[in-house]
């Protein structure tokens, strides 16, 4: 890329170090890779050492540091593995003459695996340049490779191919949203802050990221820490594999969202915020930069929100790279920073108090900013009586895997998984396990199908994957392990080596070669690796290891070697069958 | 009145600010750690130091002190968790103790002594990694880098030199080096710089001088570490006697 438009980007990201990430994501958008010579411009523009350049850029997987015409990656969860993913993989890799991870030698062309991209919905998909396609088969794998062999750009490959369908199959209180952009705005207009809160602490809702934590006190403890300057971030860094509700909330909801995070504005007093888009989502990010704008045209972002001089607030869009663990609040804000997203000492101090720019900083998820709005809508009350006495309202709810119809779910909480089941096809007497909120979360087995979704019982994320009673679970227990080992940052021992060790135990069980003594083993890390590891990714990196290995330990003892004693992962008579082939011997002394 | 915690029954003061860590440091209470060095803003990465702080698993140069915790660390369920995460460091890298002029100066062997390790335990990764010979007085041997961050640390809030760097992520994560080649050779690190004194294992070496004490009269010859404390700062961390 020449200087000219590498100036361009510096400037139309201010020249700030904040903006590295955005800097780099736009070269790699362009080009498909980031030169030593470009990253070299930025260090020297920025004043940053070489390394701290490319320390963030060998952090990011969707950043490439080679010259390449197509990078092609396919998400690589378990539920499009067990749809064939692999055989699409081998069939294109072939069909181009290149293996996996290699860039050809013409430079034309590389393919890869990487974590979810939020498309479990669609059958097999890829990014292609970052931008992604759905419903892959054998046939659009050759015409994708004649595209390939004759250079067309991307721009004139059918568009069918980059259509992403909606799939929502359940409404319920927030997808049933008539909603009209500004409408909550000019109601809050109307309130006191303090009457915001109060109809908000009525509602309840709690954080739909994980932690489940209380947003009206979220929001209270960043008003009243004492700074001249707050910030909101809104995180749309959906990267749990299975999950895919964000996505479709800004694809059909993008108003709710950002009213959401600019009502938050009002309550904190906030002028910046931030939409942290995972870079698996480039799609997206055209309509809502245009959603953008017609809010700034509509007076509902930007200075004097509705005619208020006082009301001053604008979004940001900024857009991941390919980094699971950014979805931790902390890690986040290290990649707002432009830093590499190691996630921060465990808290004190909250990023309610300490967040971006060391400013105290609401961060809410997607869904959450949603809920905000609906409850002001709706007032608090009427918004609570939905749900469970500790989990007021609804959930979105990611269903794939094997049932009828994989799509959106809107459930009231309280639901029961069996109901759950029922609602999407699935006969559920023919499941064998559902894995909630994706590999971090838990395993249900059968026995839990009455067991209900609350913060109270099963508390989820929203992925939801169903697994029949003729899938192998080991081999989405060893999809889970290569998961984290991909996406653990390598900032703690216990994470960074414990989930390399965890992996290979479990290849070595499922090859046949493992003994009683490994599952102890897996049973012990396990526990290690959630007791000291540093931030929550280590902390839930082995759930599925524990889960499954008590819910479903006959799985597991049906593949031991040996039950009682050590057996070596390494096969010493299968290593003399390289040795056996040349000399063409099957003598007995050709043998252990 | 004085603020205070207590540390497997003993009862220590601390100052407001103070973490665990440092609060035992003053008190002579040795707690087992490589990524920390009293001299550096505390990281937490290496996990060796977790103590139980009120039931709870936390590292304690990270979690400040404060008044009346109650914690857990020479335990034979701590021991464990520190021997297994040490086991985790060996094999990770390519550590081979016999080889190493690093030996008996070093804080990784001398922390698998404190916690009994007798085997590495897990499978070695046996990873592919450079030696960088490139400067005239110190060498950097990849091999035996735990990722500790000290020297990045030293090299950037004490020489303000930044040489040293995390790239890469999770088990890829490994130390760069700042120079256009990406060679020690090209950078302007001197051998009086922190950066090349912090290193508590043979990572990076100061060259031609291997051998100058012997194997049975270096540091951890002497005493174990809980007694010697850090090879950077002799005696720092550990424990008083009385």
């Amino acid at each position: 890329m020449d200087v000219i438009e590498l100036e361009t980007i510096l400037a139309e990201e201010q020249h700030h170090p904040h903006y590295l990430l955005q800097m780099l994501r736009r070269v790699q958008e362009k080009e498909n890779y980031i030169s030593p010579s470009t990253m070299a411009f930025f260090a020297e523009k920025l004043n940053l050492p070489l390394t701290k350049v490319q320390g963030v850029v060998s952090f990011y997987s969707l950043l490439n540091t080679t010259p390449r015409d197509y990078h092609i990656l396919f998400s690589d969860n378990i539920i499009e593995h067990l749809q064939g993913k692999e055989q699409l993989m081998q069939l294109l890799m072939s069909k181009l003459g290149i293996e996996q991870g290699k860039v050809r030698a013409d430079q034309r062309v590389c393919v890869e695996n990487t974590s979810c991209i939020g498309m479990s919905d669609q059958g097999i998909s890829a990014l292609v340049n970052g931008l992604t396609i759905t419903n892959l088969n054998e046939q659009r794998i050759s015409e994708m490779v004649d595209l390939i062999e004759k250079k067309v750009p991307l721009s004139q490959w059918s568009p069918a191919w980059f259509k992403v369908k909606n799939n929502i199959q359940r409404k319920d209180q927030l997808l049933n949203t008539n909603f009209v952009a500004g409408s909550v705005l000019q109601y809050v207009q109307t309130q006191t802050t303090d009457q915001i809160m109060e109809t908000l602490k009525i509602a309840a809702i709690r954080g739909c990221g994980g932690a489940g934590f209380r947003l009206d006190s979220k929001w209270d403890f960043c008003r009243k820490t004492p700074a001249n300057e707050r910030f909101v971030v809104c995180n749309a860094d959906e990267g749990e594999p299975g999950t895919f509700k964000d996505r479709v909330l800004l694809q059909n909801y993008a108003d709710l969202v950002f009213e959401g995070m600019t009502v938050c504005a009002k309550v904190i007093d906030a002028k910046q915020g931030f939409l942290y888009l995972r870079g698996e989502y480039r799609y997206l990010l055209d309509d809502l930069e245009k959603t953008l704008a017609k809010r700034r045209e509509q007076q509902l972002l930007g200075k004097a929100i509705l005619g208020d001089s006082n009301f001053n607030f604008d979004i940001k869009i900024f857009m991941g790279a390919g980094a699971y663990v950014c979805g931790a609040e902390t890690a986040l804000i290290e990649s707002l920073h432009g830093n590499r997203g190691v996630p921060r000492k465990r808290p004190p101090p909250f990023p309610v108090n300490v967040g971006y720019s060391g400013k105290p900083t609401v961060v809410n998820n997607v869904e959450t900013f949603s809920l905000a709005v609906k409850a002001l809508m709706m007032g608090g009350e009427n918004f609570a009586k939905l749900g469970t006495e500790q989990s007021h309202g609804t959930k979105l709810l990611s269903i794939s895997g094997d049932c009828e119809k994989a799509g959106i779910y809107e459930f009231p909480y309280g639901v029961s998984v069996r109901e759950v089941l029922e609602a999407c096809g699935t006969d559920f007497s023919t499941v064998q396990m559902v894995q909630n909120s994706g590999p971090a979360g838990n395993s249900l087995a059968p026995e839990d199908f009455e067991r209900k979704f609350a913060f109270e019982d099963v508390n989820t994320t929203g992925s939801i994957m169903i697994f029949n009673k003729n899938r192998d679970i080991l081999e989405v227990v060893q999809n889970f392990a290569n998961f984290f080992v991909h996406e653990s940052c390598g900032f703690c021992t216990p994470c960074r080596v414990g989930t390399s060790i965890i992996k290979n135990l479990v290849t070595k069980v499922r090859k046949g070669r493992g003994s009683n003594v490994d599952l102890k083993e897996m049973q012990d890390l396990s526990i290690l690796i959630r007791n000291a590891a540093h931030c929550g990714l280590g902390m839930t990196a082995t759930n599925h290891i524990s889960d499954t290995l008590k819910k479903f330990p006959q799985l597991y003892r049906a593949r031991l070697h040996n039950s009682e004693s050590l057996h070596p992962t390494f096969d010493l008579d299968g290593a003399l069958e390289d040795a056996r082939q040349i000399t063409h011997r099957q003598d007995a002394n050709a043998h252990l | 009145m004085e603020q205070t915690i207590t540390i497997d029954n003993q009862t220590i003061p601390f100052q407001m600010g103070q973490t665990i860590m440092d609060a035992s440091m003053t008190a002579g209470i040795y707690i087992p750690h490589l990524c920390h060095n009293p001299e550096f803003e505390p990281q937490g990465s290496c996990r060796i130091c977790i103590v139980k702080v009120d039931g709870r698993l936390m590292s304690s140069c990270t979690t400040k002190a404060t008044a009346g915790q109650k914690i857990e660390n020479n335990t034979s369920e701590l021991q464990e968790y520190r021997r297994c995460l040490t086991q985790m460091l060996f094999v990770e890298g390519n550590h081979v103790c016999p080889g190493c002029e690093k030996s008996g100066n070093c804080q990784l062997q001398a922390v698998a002594y404190y916690t009994e390790m007798l085997s590495p335990r897990f499978q070695h990764f046996y990873p592919y990694r450079d030696l960088d010979a490139s400067h005239p007085d110190v060498i950097i041997d990849f091999n035996r880098c735990i990722l500790c961050e000290l020297c990045v640390r030293a090299s950037r809030d004490v020489d303000q030199k930044n040489i040293f760097a995390i790239s890469g992520r999770g088990i890829k994560a490994h130390l760069i080096i700042n120079s256009p080649t990406g060679k020690l050779g090209d950078t302007n690190l001197n051998i009086n710089d922190k950066a090349v004194q912090v290193c508590p294992v043979g990572a990076i070496m100061k060259r031609k001088q291997g051998y100058i004490n012997p194997i049975g009269e270096r540091f951890y010859d002497q005493a174990p570490i809980d007694e010697m404390g850090d090879i950077a700062e002799p005696h720092a961390g550990a424990k008083h006697h009385d």
